[in-house]
């Protein structure tokens, strides 16, 4: 699956299926600190992503 | 994982592990909508007539922010400050005037514009190496004076930012390692209007996470800037925010009592403690077997070691 990530804007290629929480352990990224999105719905932590899906993982952690 | 909340148990689109709760999308924007509305009404935050002047930057707290308060029903217009920092900026600029358009015209409410250069001849980078400031002190003062002198100018009642649980925590962090006792004083949801011309000044997204913010600014395809002002980088804010998240992440709701409790201490201050040693003398009496101090008739060692005999003896 194609994993759009942010700060700096990077893209990946990540070997499915694999849960939503397995896939953000792998990349050492805390949940609190992010949501994934697949397509444009968000998706919870339990979700399978499958290989075909295309998968962006967004912080939200602000500085300002 | 599915909505805890419908009959139907729909699938859910964000789990909220420290309300031990998961929601689907309609659930979830009830939600934020009623954690926005009880923080209001527990702060005592605005009134139905009130006209609102709220602090937009293009970030998706301060865009979710407007969007609520029009959903609710409130009057807000909003003021965006172009800080002339380059493609942050632009983009920036161009989020807020396509949110304004598109979705705030048709609630009534208007977008206030204030561009840094055209009053100071130049973007706040240059202004803050002129002034030998650091940017971001020279940017929090400049936004500070525009809000404020619009908010009292065009007579709005109150000024609103979309500050959020997070960046309450953290700052709380900030200030209680460095014990900055009187910035403490300042952290309230609330600031009244104080007698030297500042509007009445509010947090109403003071009970919600960063993350669940902009969750809902995603299911409600707000359009806002993922991008950060590249001044932000390495600034102390984001460090305590992953400490908070290390610990949330660990122990859900950390970040909530944190703030939260700290709230609660403000409203209601406590009567003087008893000092430690007036509690000791009121409380402590020799222990019958041993004749060191307890608060029971036997002290816990000489229980512990009764009972450790009679098992060995066994
Ligand atoms: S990071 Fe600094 S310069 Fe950028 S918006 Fe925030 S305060 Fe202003
Ligand atoms: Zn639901
Ligand atoms: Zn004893």
């Amino acid at each position: 699956m194609l994993v759009q990530l942010s700060h700096p804007n990077r893209q990946i290629e990540v070997k499915g299926p694999k849960r939503t929480k397995d896939l953000l352990r792998e990349l050492n990224l805390v949940m609190e600190a992010h949501l994934v999105i697949r397509g444009d719905e968000l998706v919870t932590e339990d979700e399978w992503l499958a290989d075909a899906d295309q998968i962006e993982i967004r912080p939200v952690i602000s500085g300002g | 994982m599915n909505c805890t909340k419908c009959p139907t148990s729909t699938r859910a689109v964000i789990g909220l592990p420290r309300h031990n709760a998961a929601f689907c999308k309609n659930c979830f924007i009830t939600f934020v909508h009623e954690q926005v509305a009880r923080a209001i009404k527990s702060f005592k935050m605005l009134s139905p007539e009130d006209r609102i002047l709220v602090a937009v930057s293009g970030g998706k707290d301060s865009l979710a922010l407007w969007h609520i308060l029009l959903k609710l029903g409130y009057r807000a217009d909003a003021l965006y400050v172009n800080l002339g920092i380059g493609s942050y900026s632009e983009e920036s600029h161009r989020k807020v005037r396509h949110y304004a358009d598109n979705e705030a015209a048709a609630h009534g409410a208007k977008l206030i514009v204030h561009v840094v250069e055209q009053e100071a001849g130049a973007g706040i980078r240059e202004l803050a190496t002129i002034l030998h400031r650091p940017t971001c002190s020279t940017c929090g003062t400049i936004k500070r004076y525009q809000f404020n002198r619009a908010a009292i100018e065009q007579e709005y009642d109150v000024m609103a930012t979309g500050h959020n649980l997070d960046d309450e925590a953290a700052r709380l962090l900030g200030n209680v390692l460095h014990w900055q006792n009187d910035y403490l004083d300042k952290q309230s949801p609330t600031l009244p209007a104080s007698v030297e011309g500042f509007a009445k000044k509010v947090k109403p997204l003071c009970r919600l996470s960063e993350r669940e913010i902009a969750a809902y600014a995603v299911v409600n395809r707000l359009d806002y800037i993922v991008e950060e002002c590249p001044m932000a980088k390495g600034s102390k804010m984001i460090l305590y925010k992953e400490v908070l998240n290390r610990l949330e992440t660990e122990s859900p709701g950390t970040k909530q009592r944190f703030y939260w409790g700290f709230l609660d201490k403000q409203a209601k201050p406590e009567a003087p403690a008893e000092s430690m040693a007036d509690k000791d003398q009121r409380t402590l009496l020799p222990c019958d077997s041993c004749g060191q101090p307890t608060t029971a008739g036997t002290c816990t060692y000489c229980k512990m070691m009764a009972k450790a005999k009679s098992a060995t003896l066994r």
